[in-house]
């Protein structure tokens, strides 16, 4: 659909831009603004996976990973910033006397920071993903080897309390590149760089789907034997959607801290990486709004249900995996079509495209 | 040498009930392909068997190998249900099966919170289990060594089973060709569903064993199933042997590097070593060999 119409597409993302950054800031209250600007650092994220997983096929169920990057540098530049020449509150408490750990030093400058935000994971997940796919590691190994390496990662933070802030992780931010953070103005400027950047990753994505690598990414999910037979190295096309999908995971990262005002482990783990997963499997995993619009869905139903009722809210979750995946699994954003479908022909089922490369993988 | 020895019969403790927790995982995911992300909830549901034999039969020594097949049992029908009720409409989808077991387990999780208190049960240690054996010279603690022999006699028993059993031989025909062992008149579903069964009561004989060692309590199924796969990955496929030998590889690197570094730190040390091991070998220690382009 988004190939035989690419301005249908395009003026989605359109009008999605005229809400959130019109419509939104207009309507909502500061405090629903701000929990927007989290479902929009989710959206972020889910993007990405949407990118690797729907269209590449490759479950990445530790996105967590990405996030904490962008996270943590956002979070160490923002602490320092508030500390001033002095040494960050939590880790004072720990060891009056200790110097700042050498790490932390380079995130004093802002420029620094940013550019640590897009390098660090596409240094890391160009690595991780050169190394797996090259030796043409994927499927299940994959998908728990990723979720493996969010569960070291949040291990490693736990247990590192003077250098991380460890589960209590690093909060009480005061500065935003200058701004004063609790300043409802500078609030509402911090929900529109998020939201802006969910727009252009939209866009990005939108156009990388059009590309000659989209249908390549498409080609090697669904027969990866063929593309390689054809000429093309799959391991650098799926590498190169695991770098995006891990760079946007760490520019969602990097906008939920001043949102969200606190980065912890908890928020990065196995459960916050599966959490990012189930947006995207509801709202549609190879659909271009589906991963957004389901992420932000997801994130509205934990931050109201989960807040109210949590022991509900972690029985809906698995309920929503069972029966989305087992009934639907291209998402919600499947149904329209289906339906249409159903319309013009009653009886011709057709295999969804994502378990019909499955099939080709269990041959395999 | 002391250094030297301390870690590696920890290591070896630690790699016994990592086998053990991998064991089931291995079997069905060679059988079926599927990655069961419940199984270490299944391996919860063992202790907690366990707690609730104890209760019953409270202050005995026999609590424990009571509770080893009530808990296989459990844990087993706890498997068929999911094999019958939702796996078996998953066929060749890997993935979604995998994701769809991380919902079940997320809500076994949460029924286990909601059942029992919320920082976990004690679960006894039998009176014969406290104390040392003096092997060449170095103090054994009685529950290592248990959970050591746990496991030697579930592999051998698997072994056994699937080596000289009629059911074994249909399994191992189902592994190696589903396809040609259906046209030969083996019932693959009912060989499947038998496989999550038993699959799935290892895992429950596993979260027995470690029940003894560490804590039962909602999450604790969640702390295995990661490095169980890790093994499974590292071993190969449906290997019992590569299993048995990166469940024992795995432990032994874990205490090591827990020993000269912290028990976190270990943890990412053990995640890169598998990683730099599949690249030596993608396809585990011990592969079948087939000609599919893989």
């Amino acid at each position: 659909m988004t190939k035989l119409k690419p301005w249908l597409s395009l003026s989605g993302i359109g009008v999605f831009a005229v809400l959130l950054l019109a419509v939104a800031p207009l309507m909502l209250t500061d405090h629903w603004l701000n929990n927007l600007g989290k479902y929009c650092c989710w959206a972020i994220a889910a993007v990405g996976i949407g990118l690797a997983w729907g269209r590449g096929g490759m479950l990445v169920m530790g996105q967590g990973v990405f996030f904490a990057l962008g996270a943590y540098a956002m979070a160490m530049h923002l602490t320092l910033e508030t500390a001033g020449d002095r040494i960050p509150g939590f880790m004072v408490l720990y060891d009056p006397l200790a110097p700042l750990p050498v790490f932390w030093e380079p995130f004093r400058s802002a420029g620094f920071t940013l550019l640590a935000i897009v390098v660090l994971p596409v240094v890391l997940a160009g690595v991780l993903g050169y190394a797996l796919f090259k030796r043409r590691v994927k499927g299940a190994y994959f998908a728990i080897l990723s979720q493996a390496l969010a569960v070291a990662l949040a291990t490693l933070i736990s247990s590192t309390i003077r250098e991380t802030g460890g589960d209590t992780g690093l909060s009480d931010f005061k500065y935003f590149f200058g701004f004063v953070l609790n300043d409802p103005a500078n609030k509402q400027l911090v929900f529109l760089i998020a939201a802006t950047l969910l727009i252009v990753c939209l866009l990005a994505v939108w156009q990388l789907y059009r590309s000659r690598f989209g249908e390549l990414l498409v080609a090697t999910r669904d027969a990866e034997e063929r593309v390689r037979f054809l000429g093309y190295d799959p391991a650098n096309v799926k590498l190169v959607a695991f770098v995006v999908a891990a760079l946007m995971a760490s520019i969602a990262g990097a906008m939920f801290v001043p949102i969200v005002g606190i980065i912890t482990p908890a928020e990065i783990g196995a459960a916050a990486s599966i959490l990012m997963i189930a947006g995207v499997a509801l709202g549609g995993r190879a659909s271009l709004f589906g991963p957004a619009l389901g992420a932000m869905a997801v994130g509205w139903g934990q931050s109201s249900l989960g807040s109210t009722w949590p022991d509900g809210w972690t029985y809906i979750l698995g309920l929503l995996f069972i029966v989305v995946i087992l009934f639907l699994p291209n998402g919600l954003s499947s149904l329209p079509a289906r339906f249409a479908a159903m319309r013009r022909s009653p009886e011709r089922q057709t295999v969804p495209a994502v378990a019909a490369a499955e099939l080709e993988e269990v041959r395999a | 040498m002391d250094a030297l020895i301390a870690p590696l019969l920890n290591g070896s403790a630690q790699g016994a009930l990592l086998l053990l927790a991998a064991l089931g995982l291995s079997l069905t995911f060679g059988q079926m392909g599927v990655i069961n992300m419940a199984h270490g909830e299944f391996l919860m549901i063992g202790a907690f068997a366990a707690y609730l034999v104890q209760q019953v039969i409270s202050a005995s020594n026999l609590s424990i190998p009571v509770a080893l097949p009530v808990a296989f049992v459990v844990a087993g029908l706890f498997g068929l249900l999911l094999e019958v009720t939702i796996i078996q409409w998953m066929y060749r989808r890997p993935l979604d099966t995998l994701l769809v077991t991380v919902g079940v387990g997320l809500i076994l999780q949460q029924a286990a919170l909601h059942i029992f208190p919320s920082q976990g049960v004690p679960v006894e240690k039998p009176g014969w289990l406290d104390g040392q054996l003096n092997i060449l010279g170095y103090q054994w603690p009685l529950r290592q060594l248990f959970t050591i022999v746990l496991a030697a006699v579930c592999v051998a028993a698997l072994a056994a089973w699937l080596k000289y059993s009629s059911f074994g031989r249909r399994i191992r025909a189902t592994v190696h060709n589903r396809d040609l062992a259906e046209t030969s008149g083996i019932p693959t579903r009912t060989v499947d569903r038998l496989t999550f069964f038993v699959g799935s009561g290892l895992a429950g004989v596993a979260g027995v064993a470690a029940s003894l060692i560490g804590g039962t309590n909602s999450q604790m199924g969640a702390q295995y199933i990661i490095p169980a796969f890790l093994v499974v990955a590292a071993g190969g496929i449906g290997q019992l042997k590569g299993t048995i030998l990166a469940g024992w590889a795995v432990g032994v690197a874990l205490s090591f590097f827990a020993y000269w570094t912290t028990g976190s730190l270990a943890q990412v040390l053990a995640f890169i070593l598998v990683i730099v091991f599949l690249q030596l070998r993608p396809q585990g220690l011990f592969t079948v060999r087939t000609r599919s382009l893989v």
